[in-house]
């Protein structure tokens, strides 16, 4: 057992506090030169357990020279940790010198930095690459001797955690550190041992209360559809008015949006409740979390900016609108309600739909028995290679065999055969385009003994511009204007996707307030509040998680047995009895494929679960074979849950639809020209450099300077397809927005048991995905029918007095066509 | 893919849905804002696009001169990113352009991107004008009496709400009277909505848009692209 310097043990005395297990074995790592992984839960001193070797450390042997760095994924969290170090500094009088470093960081005290490095570093894996690029970074980190990787589920198996893992190989060369991850919830926890290093040691804390999660439902009829669950906005007024401060968590920024303009309608105490989103101008969110930190607010409505994040001790209850999700997520927003160990932190569960209420119950149900989702780890992204590489040239000429080396000795890129980081390496040096067109534009050149290194300043500049992995889609700031004119207020961001479709006059709701759109200014959008009558609500193209596999398995499980419908609503428990009688009750094994006419059409509706991405790819994919078979498939709509496509004739040899062949060559042809690609691609590109990323101060000129990243996907595709960039987006789009894996695991499901109902109406069950059609987005493929439709449509109303391609003139050769304005 | 004709006074066009239109009684194609070794010019800046947009762009050309057999083909201008671009045109490239240039004759009209005059088979002209029509690269805000004028450097674009989602395509943009302008027909370029004031001023009496599509052009009218900002 490790045993604490006195100095240390008075301290916890005078606390009042032991020295917890997990604490004392996180010394003996230390003190082994262990890498270390804790799981610990909200509240058990996790952070102390992960600085109190490096404090211990450092009050033995004081130095001038960086001893710790923290790495976390927010900001925020290095402040907060930089305030919470100074209570057991001061009161045990060490001279430690703790700072951070960000983008925010001043120029003045970076420079400071450079000169004189603090002991404890806190920071996150973009600082660290810009610190690792610049030429002295060997000397700055050669004293270094712990990097504690705070919130690290949050960072591995993501680009960010590719960018970290590889900048901590980076380190070990550099020094003999030790690592050390720190985490709460961890689904795969001999993966992100493994990030954290191969002989790292797992220490688990023993769990706290066990949370109390609750559902509540609002006194009406359960819907059947949507997601936005504004009808509860009574209910969770209720329950902010019942506890002294919460969170309320939806899914989305515009449910968000929505769900607060709801709340504050019927809000006549005029509670304290604001709103939180990852949209909003920086400003304004440090104000509401401020406001939090100080106990000033009743209740935030919060996306996913929330789930991560400094300890507000005032929080007592969370509530969730809406579908959880997922087990690992629902319990990541559980922890932001409680910080003390021994007390349960309490959640309530309102679920917006009928499907939403069963898997609100599986969520409960896998909370209670620690069931922790998500994808395990996959192999590290070429387009964060290409990133890294650059910067490793940045710091100073580097061996290709050493750096090869280096990358293969992460966890994320272990795997990574030479040929690929060749390939990866040929394109940060000259683009890696088959016709070598650009020995000129060279960004890295090879001196004669092999060494690579930059080829001028200015590779360098650019490299440290566009350092980073989350790329977020084009924006436009909002600006709020006085009546009086004036340069206005900022609000925040929305897309410039968003503002695009607004006409000066339009009205839309941001940040809780009704703004009307006065006019475009460069690359700001101005604004002033104004009541409109229906305004819009943004969209957001941050995609929408998809269900995880193990709480869908929990669903198909939950359903099929009758037995465990007691805890359900009895609305909900009528609905299935329904459902049982006129049709079946998908399982946990096979799969349910129902087929019935409605208004002069065939509808199937197949019971996958497996998530909207994995059933947007689905349906793309179905829709094919139907065509080929001669059902003349007009549509299809993809929820969570269920897919459902409709067709002029009935689909009827279903078992052949469903081969798994699918996944060959109609997977392929649709992979080139596939819209999710492009998207992929262009994520790929930004972070690889091969396109710079917004800019401030070049903004204005952005249109002049960027070419749409589609069509150079385009060209590139075509011409050289196997494009080291091109490799990386479709990796990249099938672990993510293809969701390939999981619609293989439909097709072997149903290979031989599939159950089709031919039915002669709608079946209860089916309903809910039959009210989303015509709202659900539909997937860019159809663009080019949608356009026949739309065109054929306008030509249908308006055939009296024009053909659709030619020009009917008039007497005096004068165009008949153009309405006189 | 199938050609939609446009009548001016006693002419007919045919606008191909590759972004192309053609003048059947001269045998005459006409492109505009080819932008010819854009990837160059970015490379030479630091981003390394891949180099293949004149070869596309070439290839989809090649196209059309074999389905036309055209006796003259008028590019409208922009039809080189900068300058410097005839310069570095890989060599298969100008082969290429070569071999387009000896079965018709070029007329290269000035562009902004490309005012100088360059080697490649073919006239450099500041503008052409044949029968009733007048060639040049940017519009002009007014146009003498019966001149019917073609142009391009807009790359105009068009966004049209359907049932489902929005979507938004190149476009050639015309009155039917006395102007069109065509898309660009380059591979690396972008676009600008003819609801933006600088392409609809240029249409007073109203205008129509050809979207291009895959097999075919999709038509409306300026009224059904959405309302228009109000003009200040």
């Amino acid at each position: 057992m490790a045993r604490l310097p006195e100095r240390f043990e008075q301290w916890f005395k005078a606390k009042g506090w032991r020295l917890r297990d997990h604490q004392a074995a996180m010394l003996e790592a230390a003190e082994a030169g262990r890498d270390a992984l804790l799981i610990a839960p909200t509240g058990a001193g996790k952070t102390l357990a992960g600085f109190l070797p490096s404090l211990v450390a450092l009050a033995g042997q004081p130095t001038d020279k960086l001893h710790t760095l923290y790495v976390s994924p927010l900001k925020a969290l290095g402040t907060d940790i930089a305030r919470n170090l100074q209570i057991p500094m001061a009161d045990m009088g060490l001279s430690v010198s703790v700072e951070t470093r960000s983008g925010d960081t001043p120029a003045n005290r970076r420079a400071r930095q450079k000169e004189m490095p603090p002991n404890i570093l806190l920071t996150t894996p973009e600082s660290l690459l810009l610190l690792l690029s610049q030429e002295n970074s060997a000397d700055y980190f050669a004293s270094l001797s712990c990097v504690v990787v705070d919130e690290i589920h949050a960072l591995a198996g993501t680009k960010r955690g590719d960018q970290l893992s590889l900048c901590i190989a980076r380190l070990r060369r550099l020094s003999p550190t030790r690592v050390v991850g720190l985490s709460a919830t961890v689904a795969h926890p001999e993966a992100i041992r493994q990030f954290v290093g191969p002989k790292a040691r797992l220490v688990q804390a023993e769990d706290g209360a066990p949370p109390h999660v609750t559902m509540a439902l609002p006194d009406v009829e359960i819907p059947w559809s949507g997601h936005m669950g504004l009808k509860a906005a009574e209910l969770v007024l209720e329950k902010i008015a019942g506890a002294a401060m919460s969170i309320v968590f939806v899914n989305t920024r515009a449910q968000a949006e929505l769900l607060f303009a709801a709340i504050w309608k019927h809000n006549s105490q005029n509670l304290p409740i604001t709103i939180h989103h990852g949209s909003l101008d920086i400003a304004q969110r440090r104000k509401v979390e401020a406001a939090m930190a100080e106990g000033r607010l009743r209740a935030v409505i919060a996306t996913s900016s929330l789930d991560l994040g400094i300890d507000w001790g005032g929080v007592d209850q969370v509530l969730q609108i809406g579908a959880p999700k997922g087990v690992s997520r629902l319990l990541q927003r559980l922890g932001r309600a409680n910080h003390r160990l021994d007390e349960p932190s309490r959640a309530i569960l309102v679920p917006a739909n009928r499907f939403e209420v069963l898997e609100c119950e599986a969520a409960m149900a896998g909370v209670r028995e620690k069931a922790l989702d998500g994808d395990p780890p996959r192999p590290g992204g070429l387009d964060v290679l290409a990133q890294h590489i650059m910067g490793m040239a940045c710091s100073g000429r580097f061996l290709p065999d050493d750096l090869y080396r280096e990358v293969v000795s992460t966890a994320c890129y272990a795997d990574l055969p030479r040929q690929d980081f060749d390939d990866v390496l040929r394109f940060v040096e000259d683009g890696g385009y088959a016709l070598a067109a650009y020995e000129r534009y060279r960004k890295l050149f090879r001196d004669s003994e092999g060494f690579v290194y930059p080829a001028s300043a200015k590779v360098a500049q650019y490299f440290r511009m566009n350092i980073g992995t989350i790329v977020e889609a084009p924006m436009i700031k909002l600006r709020l204007v006085g009546k009086r004119g004036g340069f206005g207020v900022g609000l925040g961001e929305v897309e410039e996707y968003f503002v695009n479709q607004l006409v000066p006059g339009d009205s839309f709701i941001f940040a809780g307030r009704v703004l009307k759109f006065l006019r475009l200014r460069e690359n700001v959008a101005e604004v002033v509040e104004a009541p409109g009558k229906e305004p819009k609500v943004p969209a957001y193209a941050g995609a929408r998680l998809p269900l995880t596999t193990n709480l869908a398995s929990r669903v198909r499980a939950m359903l099929h047995d009758p037995s465990c419908w007691g805890a359900f609503p009895e609305q909900v428990q009528e609905w299935l009895t329904l459902q049982k009688r006129r049709s079946r009750l998908p399982g946990p094994n096979g799969l349910l494929v129902e087929t019935f006419p409605r208004n002069g059409r065939w509808f199937m509706v197949v019971y996958a679960f497996e998530g909207r991405n994995a059933h947007q790819t689905l349906g793309l994919l179905l829709t094919k074979r139907m065509e080929r078979a001669g059902y003349a498939p007009i549509g299809f709509v993809a929820t969570d849950y269920v897919l459902a496509t409709w067709s002029a004739y009935r689909p009827e040899r279903i078992d052949q639809l469903f081969q798994e062949d699918m996944l060959g060559d109609d997977l392929e042809e649709w992979m080139e020209t596939s819209s999710l690609l492009r998207r992929s691609f262009r994520q790929v590109a930004v972070i690889a450099g091969l396109i710079p990323r917004q800019l401030p101060g070049a903004e204005k000129n952005r249109r002049q300077v960027t070419v749409n990243s589609d069509l150079i996907y385009d060209v590139l595709r075509k011409h050289q397809p196997d494009h080291v960039l091109i490799r990386a987006t479709r990796a990249d789009a099938t672990h993510g927005l293809i969701d390939l894996s999981r619609i293989a695991a439909v097709l072997r499901r149903a290979e031989g048991r599939i159950t089709h109902m031919v039915l002669s109406r709608v079946s209860p069950l089916a309903v809910p995905v039959l009210l989303e059609i015509g709202r659900e987005q539909v997937a860019g493929e159809a663009e080019e029918q949608l356009l026949a439709e739309t065109a054929a449509l306008v030509t249908e109303a308006t055939a009296e007095n024009e053909s659709l391609h030619n020009f009917k003139h008039g007497p005096k050769g004068q165009n008949m066509l153009f309405h006189q304005s | 893919m199938t050609a939609a004709p446009i009548h001016f006074r006693n002419e007919r066009l045919m606008l191909d849905p590759s972004g192309a239109a053609f003048w059947p009684s001269k045998r005459v194609l006409i492109i505009a804002d080819l932008h010819f070794e854009k990837a160059t010019s970015f490379a030479a800046n630091g981003s390394l696009l891949p180099p293949y947009d004149t070869r596309a762009t070439l290839e989809r050309l090649n196209r059309l001169v074999r389905l036309y057999r055209p006796s003259k083909l008028i590019a409208l201008g922009d039809s080189f990113h900068d300058s410097k671009a005839p310069a570095r045109l890989a060599k298969d490239d100008r082969a290429r352009l070569e071999a387009m240039g000896r079965e018709a004759q070029f007329i290269w009209v000035a562009g902004n991107h490309d005012a100088a005059p360059h080697d490649l088979p073919g006239q450099c002209v500041a503008e052409h004008r044949e029968g009733p029509f007048v060639f040049r690269h940017q519009a002009l805000s007014r146009l003498a009496p019966r001149e019917i004028e073609i142009s391009g450097h807009y790359h105009p674009k068009a966004c049209i709400e359907s049932r489902a989602k929005r979507v938004s395509r190149a476009c050639f943009v015309s009155d039917a009277v006395s102007r069109l302008i065509l898309p660009a027909f380059g591979a690396f370029t972008g676009g600008l909505d003819v609801r933006d004031q600088a392409i609809f001023r240029l249409f007073p009496r109203g205008l129509r848009v050809f979207m291009l599509g895959q097999e075919q052009l999709y038509s409306f009218a300026l009224e059904q692209l959405g309302r228009l900002p109000e003009v200040a």
